[in-house]
């Protein structure tokens, strides 16, 4: 995380040196952008804290340690694509369900959906590309995330052993 | 009363609710109305230490970047080559979706092509390299090389068709409004 504040601060320091009126413009640019988007961060951020608090860890470990495959794939990319996780938490959760006999298969849905499909991005997804393409864009997520899913059961011999 | 000016009040009505709920959580001691507040609070700092400088360099990339550089790499012309350095350029972002969206606006408005546009939201959201190294360390690399070798070629595609598509309809990516 460090180096990327000091990569940031020696851009800004370059492009002060080389233009002036350019890198205050840019500093503006970067203000204004943000405080328009600001108000659908927050909407986002709402959207996270409530999620989280109703499918926290634990329950997330029980729906997707108990299930067949089938179940597991449709639980797993649900809660993938309503849920927003770091991949700092959510790979070590990962680990511990994989030791908990949960599918590579399982797994594979439910971290591809976590990253691609966002339910809590929504709000500011439509900002900017519009309610319909954002739409589209996360139905299309959730589909090559369960093709990627089959894909990874039948590397791993999950979905039916080799001859 | 229009429906914009229903929706703004009904949007205002909730956060209100939402901030008086955690609130009086905090105060009685109500569980999970608490882990909510405590939620926030987390998420907020983690967002807010990485935005500011996410924006300032759109910012830069705003002003230096000319807009013939990015139509060459990343234009309608650049077919293939356009996808793959999309998803060269998603792999050295940080945070995922969240930032990717304005990013993905500012290479808009600098003449990237749309499908090399999804390509790039998709990618920064499964392909950045800190993160898959990451992941591979508690799934196994093989885990990690199934899901690019099949996911990249099914970003590209779909999102080949998704630009085809929205091509001929005037559609055009927003600034955030």
């Amino acid at each position: 995380m460090y180096y990327l504040y000091v990569f940031v601060l020696i851009a800004v320091i370059v492009s002060f040196l080389a233009d002036r009126s350019k890198t205050y413009r840019a500093i503006k640019v970067a203000f204004r952008k943000f405080i328009k988007i600001l108000p659908a961060f927050a909407s986002m951020l709402i959207l996270v804290s409530i999620v989280l608090a109703l499918l926290p860890n634990s329950v997330i470990l029980h729906l997707l340690g108990g299930s067949n495959m089938f179940e597991g794939v449709i639980l797993a990319s649900s809660i993938g694509s309503i849920t927003l996780m770091p991949g700092f938490i959510a790979f070590p959760l990962c680990g511990i369900l994989l030791s908990k006999g949960v599918t590579y298969t399982v797994l594979s849905a439910f971290t591809t959906t976590l990253m691609m499909v966002g339910f809590v991005t929504f709000p500011i997804e439509k900002k900017y590309f519009g309610v319909r393409v954002a739409i589209i864009r996360n139905v299309a997520s959730l589909l090559i995330a369960v093709i990627v899913a089959v894909m990874t059961g039948i590397f791993y011999g999950e979905i039916f052993s080799w001859g | 009363m229009g429906l914009k000016t229903v929706t703004k009040y009904a949007r205002g009505a909730g956060v209100v609710a939402y901030a008086l709920f955690v609130g009086y959580s905090f105060l009685t001691g109500f569980e999970p109305g608490k882990t909510i507040g405590l939620n926030l609070g987390y998420f907020s700092l983690g967002m807010l230490k990485l935005l500011p400088i996410a924006f300032i360099l759109i910012g830069l990339f705003e002003v230096w970047v000319k807009k013939e550089t990015v139509e060459k790499y990343f234009g309608t012309k650049s077919g293939l080559r356009g996808h793959v350095g999309g998803i060269l350029l998603a792999g050295t972002t940080v945070g995922g979706l969240y930032v990717a969206f304005p990013v993905a606006y500012t290479l808009y408005s600098k003449g990237a092509d749309i499908g090399v546009i999804f390509t790039f939201i998709a990618a920064s959201a499964i392909c950045r390299v800190p993160m898959i190294i990451f992941e591979a360390s508690f799934m196994g690399i093989k885990f990690s090389i199934i899901r690019l070798l099949f996911s990249i070629p099914l970003v590209i595609f779909s999102s080949m068709l998704l630009g085809k598509y929205l091509a001929g309809r005037n559609y055009r990516i927003r600034d955030g409004e």
